[in-house]
Formats: structure tokens, C-alpha cells, sequence
């Protein structure tokens, strides 16, 4: 519990218990978008499912998808992203986008001894 | 420089308008305070609008080679035709007899429009490129439901895609599955069979795509969503690069959409108009919106059996359209193929003369635009594809489009155009020449350009996070 486990499109996810977790983008994701200007966020009550997305962020350069390691439902949604986007920029993984619950499903995630590698290689 | 509002003083003015010759009315919510328009001399006001335009960039300033946009020059005989008074002194509501020319203008361009793209009908409504990816979509939709097939709801689109693609898809209320392209940017054969299927209402794809390739493969994609039951759209984005040569109806696309703006000459930019017609198979012309021309030797303006409607206002940017059908004319059957090679080539000449300095992200000869990664650039020199873009401007050349397509690092997209001599190409190419050797010795500089016009770096990011959207008295 309370590690950050990451997909290979750079968003992050950190398990609270076993079927609650916060999910955001890496420090890797925020620095190739840029300056974010505009966060698109889900409703609470909206369903996510792995592997699909649920939010978008809109930099200088481009609008992403913002994809989702697990299913389940959202409990809570981080407002203070719409007003400060920045704050991705300067805090990615404290910046987190919702929190889900009733967790069902999580994708294959890479833990970060793998994804600190994972990301170097991209570079 | 100075704003309209900070322009003039109280008093000047000038009389463009005539005197009031119908009775003045009394609304029933008056104003109660003067409405605060600027007060300038025409004099005053010409200089002001002088001003701003010394400090845009057209493709009458100079080189414009924004990729994926074709940004041609737009000849001035179009402009001499879209001015005569039988086309601008008239009123969409105007009996039919009295307008037999415009519906005529109509109905050519639609012939002409149709047998460059291999289809059979055509809407000129839509007013732009996404207008006419949302149209198209809407006939799609219409089409599956008239057959009662409700469960198609999705939409395939290559992640190389423009982003007006997934948006429009949400738009006409479908959900996007996203393919990723392989490593050459074509479309993953098997990652499309294995999207497709009895939920697929279509397939987006632009050919040639996003990279500037044309997709080899195309019977071969057309066909996979055929076979699943869905319908193939074309983004007629990139049609400057094939138009009179290949068409999309033999590619086994469905709908098309045309960027009259873009491959047809008319003026781009500036907020437009701009206009996007619709094409389409037969068997979704009944669907078509708006109200199109018909008949033989009389023409009136006949409404689709079962239309979606209206997409926008009467027959579309009807003095756009004036202008794409001048230039078809003008260039007629031999001209437009012509065109589209010569556009195919200068932009081969382009690459060719500069993938000895500049990595070109794919290998091999490119169709009208290319593409570059200032990836490795920007870690030897961080020197990024942005510094390059803007120290374009200091030379007088507009930048290429800059971080598009998605899938490539630090991208420029250069889209010469078959309208630039091969004497304006060789200046860029030296001035690209130049910018790298300055990259190297003096990484510096590059991150502080443009320095010659007259702004240098806006606050991109400022703006976008703050932005201030009317004047404050």
C-alpha cells in the first residue's frame, strides 16, 4: 500500500486500501506536456475502467487523454486542479485527479524500480 | 502597440453610415447608458488596421509552410470572381429564377468536388473541417439507424489523428476507440481487426495520414470496416497531396470531408470563412443536410428525402465556394493533378535537402508534407523544436506546425506547397541550414527569438491559464 505503481502511458496510482486509490501523471508525463493550462475532470459517481480514459490535460503544446489503471467508481475529485493547473506541473505526484473506490479491476502495473528504467529508456 | 479603444478621442468619427430614413423605434429594454465605441477618424482607423496587419504573417508576407494546413497562395482571380454583383448583391431567400447562376455555382462545384473525390453527392453547407467531420458523422449515425442498427456506437480513429477527429466523434454522441499506429505511422492492421466489430459505426482516417505517408495498406482497411458493418469516413485534410490523382471513393471511403480553405485555394486563417463540404456514397445521399440544387435546365433548391437537417445557415460560405470553383476551372482536369504533384515534390526536395542535418522522423519519400524530430536535438543543445520554429520568424518565414503529429517527439511538420519556386525553397532550406549551425555554436540565441518582430515571446502559458477576454474601461 501508499506506493505509487505506474502504467506505461505515465499515469500514476497509489492503493489507500485494497479497492480505494488515487490515481495522477508522472513526473515524466508532466515534463513532456509542458505547462499545463486546463484539466478536464470526470463527475463523482462516474465509472472508470481500466484501460480507458477519464480525464484529459491540455498543455501549451497538446490536449491528451489521461487513461485509467483500474475500475471501479469515483469518490473524489481533485477541483483544485481546475483553478491551479500548475500545480501538476510543480507537484505530479502530489497532484492527484480522483480518488476511486469499489475497486474491481487493476491493470498490469510497473512498480518504480521498473518504471524509473522503463523511462530513462525513453529518453 | 495601441488598442482601438486606447486609439481616437471623444468627437472624431466618420460617416460611413447613411442618413436613418425609416422612423426610430422605442425597445422595450432601452439602454441606459451610451454604448462605449471607439471614436476615431477613418484615417485613424485605417492606420490601426495597417498596424495590425504588419505584424501577421501571410502567405503574402512570405513562406508559410504550416504542415497539414496547405497553405497555398490564393490566386486574385478568385477574388475577381467572388466580387461580381450577380454573386455578393443578392439574398439567400431571393426567388429561384433570379438566382439561376449561384445555384449553378452550386451545382458545378458539387460535380467537380464529386469526381475529384469519387463520390456522388455533396452538401457545400458545412462551414469548415470539424463542421464537416460532425456532418459526416451525423450521416453515418443517420444510416444505422435507418437500418435499425442501434448498437454501433463507436468510432475507430488512428492515434495519428487529428484532434478534431475524436472530438467531432464525441460530438455526434459516439464513443472513440483509439488504435495506436505502428512504427511506420500506417494503421495496425491487426490492432484494427481486432477493434472492429458488430459496435463499430466507422473508421476516421486521413490519407495520406498525419506523417505525410500514404497509407499502402487502404483496400485493405477500407474493407476490415466494411466487412464489420461499419462505414469508412475520410479527413480530407491532406487531399492537396493526391487530388486529381487518387480519390478517395475508389479507396473505399464512404464520406468524405473537403477543406475548401486548404486544397481548393480559398483564403485560410483569420477566423475564416472557411468551408468544408460533405460527399458522400449514394446510399447516404438522402441523409445529406440543407438544401442542394436540382433539376436540368431550371435549377431550384431541393431538400434531401430523409435530411438531418440543417448544419448551418442556407448554402453554406456561398462566396468561398465562388472561389474554389474559379479555381477548378482555372486549373481544370490537367492543372489539379498537376498541382497535387508538384506539391508532392517540393516537398521531397525539401526533405531531400535537409535529412543530412535534420532527422526526418520517417524514412523514405514523403507525399506533401514531412516530418522532423528535433528529439535528439534537444538533448545534445536543448535547442527544441519550438526554439527552431521561432527563430523561423526572424528570417520571415512563418514556422511549420510544431508539435503535431502526437506521436512524434519534438515534431515539425513542414508543408511547402506546390505554390513556392524552387528559388524560395532554397532560401528556407539555407535559412533551416543556417538555424542548425546557429543551434549548435550558439544554443543560446535560439531560445531568446524572434528578435525582429515585433513581439517576441508571448506568455503562451499565461494566456492560456489567464485569459483576458474583454477590454476593461
Amino acid at each position: 500500500m501508499n506506493e505509487y505503481k505506474y502504467r506505461e502511458s505515465h499515469e500514476w496510482v497509489k492503493f489507500e486500501d485494497e479497492t480505494t486509490a488515487l490515481i495522477g501523471i508522472s513526473s515524466y508525463a508532466q515534463e513532456s506536456l509542458g505547462d499545463i493550462v486546463f484539466v478536464n475532470l470526470p463527475s463523482v459517481g462516474d465509472a472508470v475502467t481500466a484501460g480507458e480514459t477519464f480525464a484529459d490535460v491540455e498543455s501549451v503544446k497538446a490536449v491528451s487523454d489521461i487513461y485509467s489503471p483500474v475500475s471501479g467508481v469515483v469518490a473524489e475529485v481533485n477541483e483544485a486542479l481546475c483553478d491551479r493547473p500548475e500545480t501538476i506541473n510543480e507537484d505530479p505526484l502530489g497532484a492527484w485527479f480522483i480518488k476511486v473506490e469499489k475497486i474491481t479491476e487493476t491493470e498490469e502495473l510497473m512498480e518504480e524500480e521498473a518504471y524509473g528504467p522503463f523511462v530513462a529508456g525513453l529518453e | 502597440m495601441k488598442l482601438i479603444f486606447e486609439r481616437g478621442s471623444e468627437g472624431q468619427g466618420c460617416a460611413v453610415l447613411p442618413a436613418c430614413d425609416v422612423p426610430p423605434v422605442t425597445l422595450p429594454k432601452q439602454r441606459t447608458k451610451e454604448l462605449r465605441l471607439p471614436q476615431l477618424s477613418e484615417c485613424g482607423l485605417s492606420r490601426h488596421y495597417t498596424e495590425l496587419a504588419k505584424e501577421v504573417h501571410g502567405v503574402n508576407d512570405g513562406f508559410y509552410p504550416l504542415g497539414s494546413c496547405t497553405m497555398k497562395y490564393n490566386p486574385k482571380v478568385n477574388e475577381a470572381a467572388a466580387s461580381l454583383w450577380g454573386f455578393t448583391k443578392i439574398h439567400p431567400l431571393q426567388p429561384e429564377h433570379t438566382v439561376q447562376g449561384c445555384l449553378e455555382v452550386c451545382r458545378q462545384t458539387e460535380q467537380l468536388l464529386c469526381e475529384i473525390t469519387g463520390m456522388e453527392a455533396m452538401t457545400l453547407q458545412p462551414a469548415a473541417g470539424a463542421h464537416g467531420e460532425f456532418t459526416g458523422l451525423l450521416l453515418m449515425k443517420a444510416y444505422h439507424d435507418s437500418r435499425g442498427d442501434k448498437k454501433r456506437t463507436k468510432i475507430i480513429v488512428p492515434d495519428s489523428a487529428h484532434g478534431t477527429n475524436p472530438a467531432s466523434a464525441v460530438m455526434a454522441g459516439f464513443t472513440v476507440v483509439s488504435i495506436p499506429s505502428r512504427d511506420d505511422g500506417c494503421v495496425d492492421l491487426e490492432k484494427l481487426r481486432a477493434a472492429a466489430g458488430e459496435d463499430t459505426a466507422g473508421l476516421m482516417l486521413t490519407n495520406p495520414n498525419t506523417v505525410g505517408l500514404f497509407d499502402k495498406n487502404i483496400l485493405e482497411i477500407t474493407s476490415i470496416v466494411h466487412e464489420a458493418g461499419g462505414l469508412n469516413y475520410y479527413d480530407g485534410a491532406n487531399l492537396n497531396a493526391v487530388m486529381g490523382i487518387a480519390r478517395p471513393g475508389d479507396m473505399g471511403f464512404d464520406v468524405v470531408h473537403l477543406n475548401l480553405h486548404k486544397t481548393f485555394s480559398t483564403p485560410h486563417g483569420g477566423g475564416g470563412p472557411g468551408s468544408g463540404p460533405v460527399g458522400c456514397k449514394a446510399f447516404l445521399a438522402p441523409f445529406l443536410p440543407g438544401r442542394r440544387p436540382a433539376g436540368r435546365e431550371k435549377l431550384h433548391w431541393e431538400t434531401s428525402s430523409h435530411s438531418i437537417g440543417s448544419v448551418k445557415a442556407f448554402y453554406g460560405n456561398f462566396l468561398v465556394v465562388v472561389r474554389a470553383l474559379s479555381y477548378l476551372l482555372t486549373l481544370g482536369r490537367e492543372g489539379i493533378p498537376e498541382a497535387a504533384q508538384n506539391a508532392v515534390l517540393n516537398a521531397n526536395y525539401m526533405m531531400t535537402k535537409l535529412q543530412d542535418l535534420y532527422p526526418m522522423a520517417y524514412p523514405g519519400i514523403c507525399m506533401h508534407e514531412f516530418v522532423m524530430s528535433l528529439e535528439k536535438m534537444k538533448h545534445e543543445t536543448g535547442v527544441s523544436a519550438m526554439d527552431i520554429a521561432k527563430s523561423l520568424l526572424d528570417y520571415g518565414i512563418h514556422p511549420p506546425t510544431m508539435y503535431f503529429p502526437l506521436i512524434v517527439e519534438e515534431a515539425l511538420m513542414v508543408e511547402p506547397t506546390e505554390t513556392e519556386s524552387r528559388e524560395t525553397l532554397d532560401e528556407a532550406i539555407a535559412v533551416f541550414r543556417e538555424i542548425w549551425q546557429k543551434a549548435k555554436t550558439d544554443p543560446a540565441s535560439l531560445h531568446e527569438a524572434p528578435v525582429r518582430t515585433g513581439i517576441g515571446r508571448p506568455d503562451e502559458v499565461g494566456a492560456a491559464r489567464h485569459p483576458i477576454l474583454r477590454y476593461e474601461f
